[in-house]
């Protein structure tokens, strides 16, 4: 069993939820936990939430969405209080991962919250001293909805071989060159790794927004089997 | 405990690497990297771009190529109950985890 030890604020609509667990066995950056919740009537659910931390002892670190009409998220967003306990089962997960013995570059590319287990791959790079080329390309549909915006903006002056963009899809910071608009095959080019690297892609968001990613990327020229994802639906975060 | 509302979170489905955790309630090693052969369109791809559809009781995945269903299961108090009837083929990769 899980207990909550710290709660942040990440915007306006997501929280990051620190955990201590005892007996934690570590886990890769991209796989994720499923949460249960069960009120005092017996009634159940349960729903998956990727791992945004790299792995460090007994703590781990979750970023919650809040899904206004959602079941689980607005609990563990809202009502979930320090010391509570969380049930929770994994880490689980061995398709949609990142080794850092891996040495092959990565392109990676987040839908809004599918920014947090890309974020747990960041991480685990620099933690583990890896220097795989790494490029992210995230898309939020306003600065205000940009998770993780202060340690991007350090980790990518600070973390070598990291190079961060960002598309805006519904309103740019000001200042920002262009229109808000929807990621296209322009930005995939120009922001993610050539095909001919080989790298490894992967990618995170709502299930429209990486459907789009992976066909792009596929009619790049990267091979199927190179380009991973995964999609948020009724059971994701 | 909980305040609970409507019955699914947005979006109409997720893929196959919300099996994770049910599926690895049952099998020793992860079966989302393990690659099927869907029984209805021959197509051959890892479990975890199956199409997973979870508001059905329990969990149906269907094949991203043809929409077939491939794989249903059903957590009971007791038992779990796995239909893999559309599924000619599971190839599990072993000591990769």
């Amino acid at each position: 069993m899980a207990r909550l030890v710290e709660r942040r604020a990440e915007t306006p609509s997501a929280q990051t939820l620190v955990l201590d667990v005892p007996d934690w066995p570590g886990h890769l950056p991209g796989q994720h936990v499923d949460v249960r919740l069960t009120a005092e009537d017996g009634y159940s659910t349960q729903r998956s939430y990727s791992i945004a931390s790299a792995s460090d002892g007994s703590r781990l670190e979750l970023t919650v969405q809040r899904v206004d009409d959602g079941e689980v998220s607005p609990y563990l967003a809202d009502v979930l209080a320090v010391g509570d306990p969380v049930e929770l089962r994994g880490p689980v997960g061995g398709w949609f991962v990142w080794r850092h013995t891996d040495t092959a570059p990565v392109t990676l590319v987040a839908g809004g919250s599918g920014i947090v287990p890309l974020m747990a791959m960041v991480r685990t790079r620099r933690a583990a001293g890896s220097k795989a080329l790494f490029r992210l390309l995230y898309s939020v549909r306003t600065p205000q909805d940009c998770i993780y915006a202060d340690e991007l903006r350090s980790r990518a002056r600070d973390d070598f071989g990291l190079d961060v963009a960002y598309v805006y899809s519904r309103q740019a910071p000001q200042g920002w060159p262009g229109e808000p608009r929807r990621l296209g095959v322009a930005d995939v080019n120009t922001h993610g790794w050539p095909a001919d690297f080989q790298p490894a892609c992967f990618v995170c968001g709502p299930t429209g927004f990486v459907e789009t990613v992976a066909d792009i990327l596929i009619a790049l020229g990267h091979e199927p089997r190179r380009v991973r994802t995964e999609r948020f639906g009724p059971s994701g975060p | 405990m909980t305040p609970f509302h409507g019955p699914y979170d947005d979006g109409d489905y997720a893929d196959g690497n919300a099996l994770a955790g049910p599926l690895r309630e049952i099998f020793a090693v992860d079966l989302t990297a393990a690659s099927g052969r869907c029984a209805h369109c021959g197509a051959e791809g890892p479990v975890a771009l199956l199409r997973v559809y979870a508001h059905a009781p329990g969990l149906v995945a269907r094949c991203p190529s043809c929409t077939e269903v491939v794989m249903r299961l059903v957590r009971g108090p007791n038992s779990a109950w796995l239909d893999l009837r559309g599924a000619t083929s599971i190839r599990i990769p072993l000591g990769v985890e």
